[in-house]
């Protein structure tokens, strides 16, 4: 099994960070991942990416071109990437910016208020914590369980006061899941 | 044992650290700048040294000095840098210095850009400057690998005298993949050679790459080559993954050979018959291994970020024995997995040799 993700948005949304938590999670349930990031001119101003590959195999290319799942956190990447989605694949995307989105056949397609909900937990930074929610709830890539505990490896010790509020925003998203 | 998270350049860094290297010197350019950044915190925890110079050139110089007084020395840069360390490389190949040099390459020529590349191929291989001389190159394919080869490349540096290169790009530098890190080693390596001081010793230790002497200079390239020799015999490296059976065989190194990785999976879900030639050791290069095959009758597919520079050297190996065709994307492009697989599945398609 091999499953390929891209996570993309604004610089500052956070996809990078949900990137590095689906390889760490991939990684800590025993996989092998790859976590590739977008670098160079194109993180000004314009959209932010990242690949993101968890395999029982070697993982091949770390770039994904044709991927199982999406996450969009804004127009732009939902534009440019919901046509790259294999079939039977996956979009969660945030309908907190992306109003109307075609339904594209043969895809789960979940809109998340990422932006609203993170809004009512209080803090809007965890918007991109309710997409990943959603995404694992919806795709079952990892379990919450182990986004937790890449939580701890991956944000640096003085952000550790703020887990409570991730794992509650990662929870929310799940919960949109049925 | 336990398996972290760590971006290609870091795991390179810290790669470098476990195997003793303590003298780092660079100067700033993307995308190889998590190296001097670690470095930079890293360093003085072990009691190291990080300088980062005013200069590529300087820097190159400096480990010139490092690793003359016997020090395991590294300089990283990315390829336009990596062309100004040239001169410097040169001396430290005739002057037999060992070092380690990281060139995390990105698409030239000239400034070029950011983007990832296997430009540098021809340079890194053939002597990038002046005069009769090798390096031996080292071509990382997996994160482990950059922790594994960088290590290797101090021992090799040490046992032959010579500079070592790692030869790798921006993906390869910027993905991050799980690692396992091996413990911190005491390097014990005896350096009778190195210019520590006299000590007791009737004459001094000098290190240099003058033969202003005509026989002087005949001499030392007689001595290198017999060097270079002695790296062929016994240094080659590569990985072949499926080419017992395989009708045509994919050779690759670092970020292609992943891209060609996956078509060659999808390819074999199919039921065709495609292997993979990965050469870890750009030099020496795995000549025999390829001539070997050639004889067995496959064909050869190259993959490169260039516009055909490994070709070159295997066609030079299977010597007309084989077909020998090539993809090539050129700087500022990556070739995807689709495109290396239609590249396959024509070729298998169209058949003979």
């Amino acid at each position: 099994m091999t499953y390929e993700i891209i996570c993309a948005g604004f610089g500052g949304q956070g996809v990078m960070l949900i990137g590095e938590l689906l390889a760490y999670g991939g990684m800590l349930e025993g996989k092998n991942v790859t976590w590739f990031p977008s670098y160079g001119p194109e993180m000004r101003g314009g959209t932010a990416n990242c690949s993101v590959v968890i395999s029982d195999q070697p993982v091949g290319s770390p770039i994904v071109s044709e991927p199982d799942g999406l996450i969009a956190m804004n127009g732009p990447s939902f534009e440019k990437f919901k046509g790259t989605v294999k079939p039977g694949g996956a979009i969660v995307y945030n309908s907190s910016m992306i109003e109307t989105a075609p339904v594209i056949p043969g895809l789960k397609m979940l809109p998340v208020p990422t932006n609203d909900i993170a809004s009512e937990l209080g803090n809007n930074k965890v918007a991109n914590m309710v997409a990943l929610g959603a995404f694992i709830g919806l795709t079952k890539i990892i379990t919450l369980a182990s986004a937790e505990k890449a939580l701890e490896q991956v944000l640096p010790e003085r952000h550790h006061k703020l887990i409570p509020l991730n794992v509650a925003a990662l929870e929310k998203g799940m919960a949109l899941v049925k | 044992m336990e398996r972290v998270m760590m971006k290609g350049n870091e795991a390179l860094a810290e790669g470098a650290i476990r195997a003793g290297c303590r003298f780092f010197f660079g100067y700033p350019i993307t995308p190889q700048n998590e190296i001097p950044e670690y470095m930079a915190r890293r360093m003085p925890e072990v009691n190291g040294v990080f300088i980062q110079a005013e200069s590529e050139v300087s820097a190159i110089n400096m480990v010139y000095g490092a690793g003359g007084a016997g020090g395991r020395a590294l300089t990283s840069s990315s390829s336009p840098g990596i062309s100004l360390k040239q001169e410097g490389i040169s001396y430290l190949a005739g002057a037999q210095v060992p070092c380690v040099i990281v060139n995390v390459a990105r698409g030239g020529p000239g400034l070029g850009g950011l983007t990832p590349s296997q430009s540098d191929y021809f340079q890194a291989t053939k002597g990038g400057g002046h005069g009769d001389y090798h390096l031996i190159v080292y071509a990382p394919g997996t994160g482990q690998e950059m922790v594994d080869l960088i290590g290797l490349a101090f021992d090799k540096a040490e046992e032959y005298r010579n500079p070592v290169m790692i030869l790798t790009d921006a993906i390869m530098g910027q993905m991050m993949e799980p690692v396992i890190l091996p413990p911190i080693r005491e390097v014990t390596t005896e350096k009778p050679w190195a210019t520590t001081g006299k000590k007791g010793r009737a004459k001094p230790n000098l290190i240099n790459s003058l033969g202003i002497i005509g026989e002087d200079l005949a001499r030392i390239n007689i001595e290198l080559q017999e060097k270079y020799r002695k790296i062929e015999t016994n240094e080659i490296r590569y990985e072949a993954d499926g080419t017992g059976d395989a009708d045509l065989i994919v050779v690759a190194y670092g970020t292609t050979s992943r891209v060609a990785r996956s078509a060659i999976n999808m390819l074999r879900a199919e039921g065709k018959k495609v292997g993979l030639l990965r050469p870890i050791t750009l030099w020496p290069f795995p000549k025999q291994i390829l001539a070997d095959l050639a004889a067995q009758g496959k064909r050869f597919l190259v993959v490169e970020m260039s516009v055909g520079q490994l070709v070159e050297d295997v066609i030079l190996a299977v010597n007309d024995r084989a077909k020998v065709d090539f993809f090539g994307k050129l700087n500022g492009t990556v070739p995807t997995v689709r495109e290396v697989y239609n590249t396959i599945n024509a070729l298998l398609q169209k058949g003979g040799a």
